[in-house]
């Protein structure tokens, strides 16, 4: 399968009808899924989300909780990631971005389900208060997930490009790409076949505890998250009694 | 007085809290490190640059996190991401009284890109899950490296942010806007310019930040007991009106200074009397002048 626009992937996920529209690469709208309406934001066309997308999403997701208690919510990722320029900085956008995410949270607090799919890109800021904030992510097999490029990581870093991408053969954690992402528990499945089963099946299953880390041990991509987790608990434990 | 910049997390620990109260889960003689750093010969530490435990402040029950700027300028791995889960869970579990971060990051180690990615969105979802439990989270902003990146959201997902003078909030250094959009965007070698668009005191007339201290360990401290009181004053959990309210704030903010092209601009606007001397002032007089000119905050 290769990368879709968002209208084709809307059709597949959406058979049943939708009225998701597009405004400077923001989408938002609402569609039927199962027999239920969903609420749908998302970006497209690899837009980087400045201060403006941030403020719009989490409009959108207010807006529902607000207006339509309990209703469910997709988010479909397409950026770049964060916007990098001084502008945003100066005003904020890391605020704008947490407001975002603390928005999606509480969302889920009051009973909305939230799902997260990768559709194309999925970049560090972007991901990390979208589709990261969802109960559970998911991603569409040729969906690229990644913190930065390897020339830029390789520049920070100071290991040279060739070592970084001879270990992204056999790490997870450097390489980017769904299975990576999948191995260490930060996406749920990747979506093979049909959309809209998938769709419907990830509505049914989602549940609002965080399991990545438990993923991530389960799958062998991220041995260390959930027993040191658990062993800093341990040790609070211990302090406590 | 004596300066939390220049300080070890440790030495900031025993500044910050009721002296020889801290007591640390998995201290550096656990000896867990990163799993991912000997591959690429980087230098790996037994604390995995952030020390989690159980503290008093004020003779208040707290849990507490210090990030070590010093090992790979705080930034977040696997091992580090999951030790501030497990002392933010643990800090719901035995019901603290709050948790005080004192964040140093520059966001994701990208010596473990991934697996740093997901750990901060997990450190993310664990702040807002130990407020959503009533226990206030404060973000105590105040070494060399910043807070920067996912580090940089997590800060505005917690109650209360204190800042000094000298502290930087942000999302992307200037080091890579200047190589993404060009050093005509951002220079990063611009050293005055680089901390009006991050610095505490930017952040603090916007309100992003609550306080602003000088650059000592004992006024962090003291912000730090005033914040958690002014916390427990209010709801400690996410609600409809204060997103609301954050939504406005954020609003009002893009619609006054979506166009300026300096914080200087902005001070100005905000009717500070000479904004170019906004820089020289003390946190005390910097405070007098916030109270009654600084923009709405979300906090």
């Amino acid at each position: 399968m290769s990368m879709m626009d968002w209208q084709t992937l809307a059709a597949q996920l959406f058979p049943q009808g939708h009225a998701v529209r597009e405004a400077g690469n923001v989408l938002d709208g609402a569609a039927q899924v199962d027999g239920q309406t969903v609420a749908v934001i998302g970006t497209t066309g690899h837009t980087p989300i400045g201060v403006e997308i941030a403020l719009a999403q989490a409009r959108s997701v207010l807006r529902t909780v607000r207006e339509h208690p309990g209703r469910p919510i997709l988010i479909l990722v397409d950026t770049q990631g964060q916007r990098l320029r001084r502008r945003d900085e100066m005003l904020g956008i890391n605020s704008y971005m947490a407001h975002l995410g603390k928005c999606i949270d509480y969302a889920r607090r009051s009973s909305h389900k939230v799902i997260g799919l990768v559709y194309d890109q999925a970049l560090s800021g972007g991901f990390i208060t979208s589709g990261l904030m969802a109960d559970a992510c998911y991603a569409l097999p040729d969906a690229t997930i990644r913190v930065m490029g390897l020339a830029a990581m390789a520049r920070i870093t100071k290991v040279p490009e060739a070592r970084l991408a001879e270990l992204a053969q056999s790490n997870p954690v450097f390489a980017p790409g769904a299975e990576n992402y999948l191995a260490m528990g930060g996406i749920e499945a990747i979506w093979n076949g049909d959309l809209a089963a998938s769709l419907a099946q990830a509505l049914a299953q989602a549940g609002s505890t965080d399991r990545r880390a438990a993923l991530g041990l389960e799958r062998g991509g991220r041995r260390l998250a959930a027993p040191v987790a658990q062993a800093v608990a341990g040790d609070a434990g211990a302090a406590e009694a | 007085m004596k300066s939390y910049l220049e300080a070890t997390a440790r030495a900031r620990i025993e500044a910050v809290f009721d002296g020889g109260s801290f007591r640390e889960f998995m201290p550096p003689a656990s000896r867990v490190i990163s799993p991912h750093l000997a591959q690429l010969d980087a230098p790996v530490s037994f604390d995995d640059g952030v020390a989690v435990g159980a503290a008093r402040l004020g003779g208040m029950k707290v849990f507490a996190a210090a990030q070590e700027g010093g090992f790979m300028g705080g930034a977040v791995g696997e091992v580090h991401g999951a030790k501030l889960v497990g002392m933010l869970r643990s800090a719901v579990q035995h019901r603290a009284e709050a948790v005080v971060l004192l964040l140093e990051s520059g966001g994701v180690r990208l010596h473990e890109a991934n697996a740093g990615l997901i750990a901060v969105s997990e450190v993310m979802r664990a702040v807002l899950d130990t407020r959503a439990a009533g226990i206030p989270v404060l973000a105590l902003i105040g070494g060399s490296n910043g807070c920067f990146g996912g580090m940089g959201i997590v800060a505005r997902c917690a109650n209360v942010v204190i800042m000094s003078d000298e502290a930087r909030l942000g999302m992307s250094g200037p080091e890579v806007i200047e190589t993404a959009s060009g050093v005509e965007d951002f220079d990063s070698q611009d050293r005055a310019l680089v901390w009006r668009t991050t610095g505490g005191k930017h952040r603090t007339m916007m309100g992003d930040s609550a306080t602003l201290v000088d650059d000592d360990a004992a006024a962090f401290r003291q912000a730090a007991i005033d914040a958690i009181a002014h916390c427990k004053a209010q709801p400690v959990q996410l609600t409809l009106a204060a997103l609301e309210a954050e939504q406005q704030m954020l609003a009002d903010r893009l619609e006054r200074f979506g166009d300026a092209d300096d914080a200087l601009d902005i001070w100005t606007a905000l009717g500070v009397p000479d904004a170019q001397q906004l820089p020289l002032l003390d946190a005390t007089s910097f405070m007098r002048l916030a109270a009654t000119h600084r923009a709405g905050g979300g906090q």
